[in-house]
């Protein structure tokens, strides 16, 4: 009784004086090296878009498929983590009352581990010796040091998940009876959902390090290829579950509004929690190995997957309108006008959540069954995952940052940096149109992903391509200069904006809203329902491979 | 389901309209469904 | 639940089972499914191995083809293959190293080829013309270069 009375004290007093030094110290932090990772992974990024246009040729010392590989996991994997952690341990010191000292000392544990991994990862990128893509799949063979290195990077985050498990739970028994706030919630699902979806590729890493060393003769390519892509999958679902934590709590307020659902919203996320990890085959559709009835269990999974994002459409709208109806909007699309489009910290979201609508469109054109041979490989992929990771996911991140940044450093968000911000998002979104635009067209054309600068001996078809790309670089060359704006505006914001209070955005359920029921607290029973539907997937298909794989590939270079 | 509301029964939120809501997400299923047309008619073409 | 919402929920979950059920019946029932072949292969032994100690073209019927093709860094044999146009085409595949994609632009052919599993993928070349043939699985450093033609005369 006394803890609780203590424990509500504190939050109180947390929420008074502002944000925590000592946490706040840790999200900028992990912010700072997000976005010098973003800096040097969008240069790289221009830099393929130029080769791969034939506008540039790379020095001897540099391939295309080197800055390829450290694009993909610069931004994919760092960025996207680097991100997530610093703002979702902000989310949790904000809205749980502060961090526990042990789990401030696991943060900084993670983010040198992080750094550490990265570190070995990029030497062998350099030297060419893990000119093997994000994606790594074996029998290529990188240096063991690639590998350890992917270890390292993944053993920090899983620090920091466990460290958002333990501060949770001890909310939780400070506050028996509550359901906890939202965007706690949200985080939660988040670093659950990050460890379990990162069982399987770890797994996978362990096994080649020793096959890379010659210690192990062969390694079986399915397996591999499999356990990658159960975690490959579920990474892009976590950046969803990240974006729309925003989307739901921050927004509202943002706008003036309420949060349409409390219930909805956490039943969203323990439906992406637990639909997640069985949809990886929808990466392998056209490969051997697995059976047609398989595949399409988990085409059928990954459809389904679509279905929480519905339901977000409806309550992310709902809230507009209401909120847009109560700022004096007419008729039946009058309220869209009222929104406040000037507000960086608004207009940067809203543009990613209409990017969804092309982008998860997309991603069900892609995951239906034999439709997938028209797209798998070809730029098509690269259009999609451009404007889902790279306007929905990110744009919302940078969106984020307008308040995120100047809360934790104590600063203001000017109108001058609102302006900027406003300026930077358009940048962004034109370059996308053109870049993933051109992706998709071009990708429907045939023309293929991670492939260096090529017209295949100057053949007809792959000559109609070569506009396309013109385009694809063009757009590129306006992201990067977004990019220099973006990091530039982070920075700032950090350390040279004038100080003072900024709020952080906590949306309020409606008034006469019930409250949400305790059931949902309930991540044991998530858990078990995932891992039986991951098993329902998985199990078949590996025993599968494993018992009638065959003898395997030994390790392989290629460039 | 919600316990009656027996102070001020003036107009709120409950009667909030939601049919820009139900026009916009409609929109949304109508790119779905012509994206999906798309390329399975370019699919069928090309089979 | 709001009334509105729940037919959203409805339709929405009405359509995407129609899609479902369109490419599902494509699949199970007009055999248009996804190249899913599950054999194994040594691959280590391919060059050994029957039918890959022959690759090549060989015709299997009126107007039917079998390509025998083994897929390596950065090359396809048999390459510029020459068939007859309406020719029904098997390819049998597989990759004496690492994982590649068989794509011909502008058709639905694409397989990933694997070490270790024998693909296969069916396609009736009813257009005249001259196709490019790519990977589209990074290969290495040569990756770009991996190309071939198929003539359909």
């Amino acid at each position: 009784m006394e803890q609780s009375i203590k424990e509500t004290f504190r939050e109180k007093a947390n929420k008074g004086l502002g944000v925590n030094p000592l946490d706040a110290k840790i999200s900028k932090s992990y912010l700072s090296v997000a976005f010098i990772t973003l800096l040097i992974g969008g240069i790289l990024g221009l830099v393929q878009g130029l080769q791969r246009a034939g506008l540039l040729e790379l020095p001897a010392w540099l391939n295309y498929y080197q800055v390829l590989t450290a694009h993909g996991i610069l931004l994919i994997l760092v960025f996207t983590a680097t991100f997530t952690i610093g703002y979702l341990y902000a989310v949790l010191s904000h809205t749980l009352g502060g961090l526990l000292p042990k789990v401030r000392k696991m943060a900084w544990v993670g983010l040198g581990l992080m750094l550490l991994g990265v570190v070995l990862v990029v030497i062998t990128i350099l030297m060419n010796e893990a000119s093997v893509l994000y994606t790594f799949y074996p029998p290529l063979a990188a240096s063991p040091i690639f590998y350890i290195g992917l270890v390292f990077v993944v053993l920090g985050i899983w620090s920091c998940s466990f460290g958002a498990f333990i501060n949770y739970n001890h909310w939780r028994k400070n506050h028996r009876g509550q359901v906890t706030p939202l965007y706690a919630f949200f985080a939660m699902g988040v670093f659950i959902l990050w460890f379990f979806g990162s069982i399987g590729v770890t797994v996978e890493v362990l096994t080649l390090i020793p096959w890379s060393l010659g210690w192990k003769e062969t390694i079986n390519v399915m397996v591999s290829r499999t356990l990658f892509w159960s975690f490959g999958h579920t990474l892009v679902n976590i950046w969803y579950i990240v974006a729309i934590s925003a989307w739901y709590v921050a927004i509202p307020k943002i706008i003036g509004g309420k949060v349409f659902s409390d219930k909805l919203a956490r039943v969203v996320v323990i439906l992406l929690v637990i639909l997640n990890i069985p949809g990886g085959f929808h990466h392998q559709i056209i490969d051997p190995g697995i059976s047609e009835s398989v595949k399409f269990l988990h085409v059928f999974m990954s459809t389904s997957i679509a279905f929480p994002s519905l339901m977000t459409a409806f309550a992310i709208f709902a809230m507009f309108e209401r909120a847009g109806r109560k700022r004096g909007g007419k008729g039946l699309l009058g309220w869209f006008t009222k929104l406040p489009w000037g507000d960086v910290r608004f207009l940067a979201p809203m543009i990613a959540m209409i990017a969804f609508i092309p982008g998860g469109a997309g991603g069900i054109v892609n995951t239906s069954n034999q439709m997938n041979q028209v797209i798998h490989n070809t730029m098509w992929v690269v259009g999609h995952f451009h404007i889902t990771v790279g306007v929905t996911v990110v744009l919302t991140f940078f969106g984020i940052t307008y308040w995120l940044v100047p809360f934790l450093s104590k600063r203001k968000l000017t109108p001058q940096m609102n302006r900027l911000g406003v300026i930077q998002t358009i940048i962004w979104t034109v370059g996308m149109i053109f870049m993933s635009g051109s992706q998709h067209l071009v990708g429907l054309l045939g023309d293929p992903r991670r492939t260096s600068f090529t017209t295949y001996g100057d053949h007809e078809i792959a000559l109609s391509w070569v506009p396309y790309e013109y385009v694809m670089a063009f757009g590129g060359t306006l992201l990067l200069l977004g990019v220099i704006i973006q990091v530039y505006a982070v920075f700032n914001m950090m350390f040279f904006a004038p100080k003072g209070e900024t709020e952080f955005p906590l949306g309020e359920a409606e008034e006469n809203e019930a409250p949400t029921p305790l059931w949902t607290e309930r991540w044991s029973i998530w858990i078990i329902l995932m891992l039986m539907v991951v098993a329902m997937a998985y199990v078949v298909p590996i025993v599968d491979f494993v018992v009638n794989g065959g003898p395997g590939s030994p390790p392989i270079r290629t460039w | 389901m919600e316990a009656a509301k027996t102070s001020t029964p003036v107009e709120n939120k409950e009667e909030t309209s939601l049919k820009g809501t139900m026009v916009s997400v409609l929109f949304v299923l109508g790119v779905i469904v012509v994206m999906w047309v798309g390329v399975f008619w370019l699919y069928m073409s090309r089979v | 639940m709001h009334r509105l919402e729940e037919i959203w929920l409805g339709l929405s979950a009405g359509i995407l089972i129609l899609f479902m059920v369109i490419v599902g019946y494509q699949t199970f029932a007009l055999g248009m499914g996804p190249p899913s072949n599950k054999e194994n292969i040594d691959p280590e032994q391919v060059d050994q191995t029957a039918p890959f100690d022959n690759p090549g073209v060989k015709k299997v019927g009126e107007n039917e083809y079998e390509v025998v093709m083994t897929l390596q860094a950065f090359g396809f044999t048999p390459s510029d293959i020459e068939v007859p146009a309406g020719a029904e085409v098997t390819f049998t595949m597989t990759s004496k190293d690492v994982v590649h994609g068989f794509q011909v632009a502008g058709t639905n052919i694409n397989a990933m080829v694997m070490p270790g599993h024998i693909q296969e993928i069916t396609h009736t070349f009813d257009e005249p013309g001259e196709y490019l043939v790519l990977c589209n699985e990074y290969c290495g450093a040569g990756h770009q270069l991996m190309s071939t033609t198929i003539t359909v005369k």
